[in-house]
């Protein structure tokens, strides 16, 4: 019985502790996909933090939570922005394959992450 | 009662599209939006591409010009138009004027052969009369001789026009046109994506050029690649920006886009051969 609770209490400590490091890991990784030319090169038409030689036809990426109710809003945008704007200029990242679903999950959590 | 009102209306503005959709007014239409969105250029200003609008890469352009790039090419180009084929006859005897001073009459709509003739396939074509073999279309000796040409051509306005009593000429003009604005490729661009709604503003470092003037100044050398190019290879490598189908050099579909640009710049000074980056 105890040792159930202390079990309890060692991953309820440790927990934080990993997420924080993964959390920070997967930025790292979602933001290199965001960034990188032959990826989502989200830089081609969005000022994103320190990305350099970023283009201007995109809005600059920020205040993200503000904008989208949720990570689930933002990635359906990201998926396929002529769903919500026939005319848009931007790429449908998943709906064309431009990114696996895994790099997508990576660059919603990274843009979602950007105040 | 309201689907079927709605299917009227669609029905009328369909109608109306098409009744006014004449090349004609395609444009003016695509003229007074760069006009709006460019107010400062006049229209022969259109023929310097992206330069017209950049001031900065304007500047280091007109260095660049001082000791132009595309000289050796022209020098070249001027010597193998000049040269006899191996029947003694030369490039001269197949154009109108001997060859000189003519670019600004290409694309155009042959009704003998009902299709576009570029000045490229023009030079293949000759080439074929005279039993020689046809000069591969993105780079090398085909850029040279048309830098020639081009350069005797310098100043002269562009003449393209669809000939009134041609449905088929009418038609390749709309093919043209429907190929500038379809989306394609991984990306999903269209031309206009990028060089209508997007013109003057920056993909990365890039500044979008105006579609109106693209097709003023080929060959050009390109900064980039230190090559001499063509205005298809140009197509090429912007389809292959965006992960499309590549139509080659002087395919029906890229003469096509050819004539659909040229008529849009139809009066505007050619001034090539060029610089670009
Ligand atoms: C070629 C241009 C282009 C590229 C590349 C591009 N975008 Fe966009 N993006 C736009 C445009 C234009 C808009 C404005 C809304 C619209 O037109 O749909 C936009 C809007 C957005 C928005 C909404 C911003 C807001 O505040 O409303 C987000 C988020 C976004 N893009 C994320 C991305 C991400 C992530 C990538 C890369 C994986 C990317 N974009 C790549 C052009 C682009
Ligand atoms: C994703 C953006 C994009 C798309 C889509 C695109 N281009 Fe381009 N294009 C560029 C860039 C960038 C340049 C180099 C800078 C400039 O001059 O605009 C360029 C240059 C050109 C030039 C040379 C301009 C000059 O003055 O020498 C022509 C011609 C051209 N494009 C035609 C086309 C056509 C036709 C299509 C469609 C088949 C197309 N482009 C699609 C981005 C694009």
């Amino acid at each position: 019985m105890l040792s159930i609770l202390l079990a309890g209490c060692s991953t309820n400590l440790q927990q934080p502790i990993k997420q924080t490091s993964t959390q920070q890991s997967n930025r790292q990784a979602g933001k290199q996909i965001s960034f990188q030319r032959d990826k989502g090169n989200c830089l081609a038409c969005h000022v994103i933090e320190d990305g350099e030689d970023p283009g201007n036809i995109g809005p600059a990426l920020k205040n993200i939570a503000t904008r989208f109710k949720n990570k689930a809003q933002l990635k359906a945008l990201i998926a396929d922005a002529t769903q919500f704007n026939a005319q848009t200029s931007m790429p449908p990242f998943g709906k064309n394959k431009i990114l696996t679903p895994q790099e997508l999950d990576l660059v919603v959590d990274y843009i979602w992450s950007l105040n | 009662m309201k689907a079927h009102l709605k299917l009227t209306f669609l029905c009328l503005q369909l109608l109306i599209g098409t009744i006014w959709a004449t090349p004609a007014t395609d444009r003016q239409k695509i003229r007074a939006y760069y006009q709006q969105l460019f107010p400062q250029l006049t229209l022969a200003d259109y023929a310097d591409g992206v330069y017209a609008i950049d001031p900065i890469a304007k500047s280091s352009w007109l260095a660049i010009e001082e000791f132009p790039p595309y000289e050796i090419a022209l020098e070249q180009g001027k010597t193998l138009f000049k040269q006899a084929f191996t029947n003694g006859k030369h490039y001269a005897d197949c154009f109108p004027n001997q060859g000189i001073a003519i670019a600004q009459n290409y694309p155009y709509w042959d009704t003998a052969t009902q299709s576009i003739i570029t000045l490229a396939s023009a030079i293949n074509n000759c080439r074929r009369q005279n039993q020689m073999p046809p000069l591969s279309y993105g780079a090398g000796e085909i850029t040279q001789i048309m830098a020639y040409m081009a350069y005797t051509s310098r100043g002269k306005r562009i003449q393209t026009d669809i000939p009134a009593q041609s449905s088929a000429a009418l038609a390749a003009y709309e093919q043209g046109k429907a190929y500038f604005y379809k989306r394609r490729g991984q990306l999903n661009f269209s031309c206009a994506s990028c060089h209508i709604d997007n013109a003057g503003k920056y993909i990365r470092s890039e500044m979008l050029s105006p579609a109106l003037g693209h097709t003023t100044h080929w060959p050009a050398y390109r900064l980039n690649t230190g090559e001499m190019s063509t205005l298809h290879r140009r197509f090429e490598v912007c389809n292959e920006l965006i992960r499309a189908k590549v139509d080659p050099a002087q395919s029906k579909a890229l003469r096509q886009l050819e004539y659909f640009l040229s008529y849009m710049a139809n009066g505007l000074p050619l001034n090539g051969p060029a610089t670009r980056k």
